[in-house]
């Protein structure tokens, strides 16, 4: 035995161990900070008014957002039940009928380009389509350019979870005479539902997020409203304001908005997580 | 009446001149071989030796794959499987396939059972119970699923998965029953039980069985094809094949002195 050999491939081993050691903590550390700043911030702005008064006219006390907590919900909300279906049924198509026909191909290319789009990019695409030509920002063109964040996240999610299906159980639904449809909705789509309704949620946790795509489409409104042909006010674009005002009760409301935003992501992520472990584990 | 039967043996399946294709490599090389009505059949041979690509074209499962393809003739009873105007979902459920590993749907022991059927008949719930039970009992489950139709496939053992797909195939009554090494993922007491179960089967269903285990071919079949290199070496009655091979290949394999 060479010990010499044996004793470089220690050394190596804690070298290695060491670095990632510290990659790991500065990763954490900065994670740590960013929620520790946001949490002291956050939770001296909460309070009650937060979530029943409307965002204040400038040089007003008070207020709360009660506007934007409510619009968030419908945008997002509708961008959800838009995304949801097509992401889904696109994705069936990819993993159990194009395969490797063309229109999968290109299908599959175009998906990668969306889910590495700027999203200020979509918020764009959509102002010019919709916003320039009805001539006023509104609900419905907020939840389309979230709506064009997430399909592409939960077909991507949902062919590779169709994908981890092994082939056998397809070829057993398949050997009992079963059409393509049936096997895609009944048994292979069963398969790997937790995992598609994960990719829902880790979809659904990042248009949350979203401001750049709003900016252009629903923009804001300072009053409470929920028609969705109206400019519409959300979470994402009030603290983007807010925070960047001169006004001390803004800056505060814009805190409280980002930890409510948090918390939100948080607890959808948590959500995905256990639901995705429970259903492996049985 | 069962006497002429035991004379001239109907035909179920009648393969001529069968060529199969993975792209260009050929797995099955001028196959011919008569699957006789109510009799078990065993396909035995190495590994690569193409007996599961033989089992794979009798039901067309090939089919899912771009890039296979066979030439040739499978006849059942009198029509030619292969012709491009076969309807593949029909055809599956006339010829029934159970695979190595059992594949449960992720669902209910139940609906398992009833998902084949319900896909060619429209049974009332007390005609889809009997069904269900009738299938069950077949396989020998039923005493122990019983008191659990509700609940998931996937929580029986591998051996009462693998009769629980069995039962599955057996519940939409096929003509043929295709079994791909049904035991090879199986403890010794289960792998038993699904040989009695083969026996069952053969008064109503003709069954072709592959197997990699010389005893179990032995044991089950009334008929066994030895395959080598895509070719069929030799074919006739089980007892005849096993004790006294025509060719010294298949000696060589039953003996283990190869394979």
């Amino acid at each position: 035995m060479d010990k010499n050999l044996y004793r470089r491939r220690i050394l190596m081993n804690r070298i290695g161990i060491t670095l990632s050691m510290l990659a790991m903590c500065l990763g954490l550390f900065v994670m740590l900070w960013i929620l520790a700043v946001l949490f002291n911030n956050g939770f001296q702005a909460l309070d009650f008014n937060m979530f029943f008064k409307s965002t204040p006219a400038p040089g007003t006390e008070g207020g709360g957002l009660a506007n934007a907590i409510v619009g968030s919900l419908l945008m997002v909300g509708f961008a959800t039940l838009v995304s949801t279906p097509i992401g889904i049924l696109a994705g069936i198509y990819l993993a159990e009928y194009g395969d490797t026909s063309k229109t999968a191909e290109i299908t599959r290319f175009m998906t990668d380009i969306m889910l590495s789009a700027p999203s200020i990019v979509l918020g764009l695409f959509v102002y010019a389509i919709l916003v320039a030509q009805v001539k006023h920002f509104s609900g419905w063109a907020g939840t389309i350019a979230l709506s064009l964040i997430a399909i592409p996240v939960v077909l991507r999610t949902t062919e590779n979870m169709l994908r981890l299906v092994p082939g056998s159980l397809r070829e057993a639904a398949f050997a009992l005479g079963a059409p393509r449809w049936k096997v895609a909705t009944m048994v292979t789509l069963r398969a790997a539902k937790s995992g598609v309704v994960t990719g829902l949620l880790l979809a659904l946790a990042r248009i949350s997020g979203e401001t750049a795509p709003l900016l252009f489409t629903a923009l804001n409104n300072q009053f409470f409203s929920m028609n969705m042909n109206e400019p519409m006010s959300n979470l994402p674009v009030v603290i983007f304001q807010f925070a960047l005002s001169p006004y001390d009760n803004w800056i505060r409301l814009a805190w409280g908005g980002a930890l409510l935003i948090t918390l939100a992501v948080l607890v959808l992520n948590i959500l995905a997580r256990v639901y995705f472990r429970e259903k492996v584990s049985s | 009446m069962t006497e002429t039967q035991q004379q001239a043996p109907k035909t179920a399946i009648q393969i001529r001149n069968l060529n199969f294709y993975y792209g260009k490599f050929q797995g099955l090389k001028n196959i011919n071989l008569e699957i006789v009505e109510h009799k078990v059949t065993a396909f035995i041979g190495p590994s690569g030796c193409g007996k599961s690509t033989l089992l794979r074209t009798l039901n067309r499962m090939y089919s899912l794959y771009p890039g296979q393809k066979a030439d040739g003739e499978i006849n059942f009873y009198g029509q030619n499987i292969l012709d491009s105007k076969q309807d593949l979902n029909l055809l599956r459920a006339r010829i029934g396939m159970v695979f190595q590993k059992p594949t449960p749907f992720p669902m209910s022991i139940y609906d398992n059972i009833a998902f084949g059927v319900r896909l060619y008949e429209s049974l009332p719930k007390g005609e889809m119970d009997e069904r269900v039970e009738w299938a069950l009992t077949k396989t020998a489950l039923w005493n122990e699923v019983k008191d659990k139709l509700n609940q998931s496939g996937l929580a029986l053992s591998g051996g009462q998965q693998q009769r629980l797909c069995i039962a599955r195939s057996v519940a939409v009554k096929p003509a043929v029953i295709l079994l791909d090494e049904p035991t090879s993922a199986l403890d010794p007491i289960s792998t038993a039980k699904v040989e009695e179960l083969v026996h069952e089967l053969k008064s109503e269903y003709t069954v072709a069985i592959v197997t990699h285990n010389m005893q179990q071919a032995a044991r089950v079949s009334d008929f066994t094809a030895y395959m080598y290199l895509g070719e069929m070496m030799e074919y006739g009655k089980t007892d005849q094949i096993i004790i006294k091979p025509k060719k010294k290949e298949t000696e060589d394999y039953i003996t283990g002195r190869f394979g």
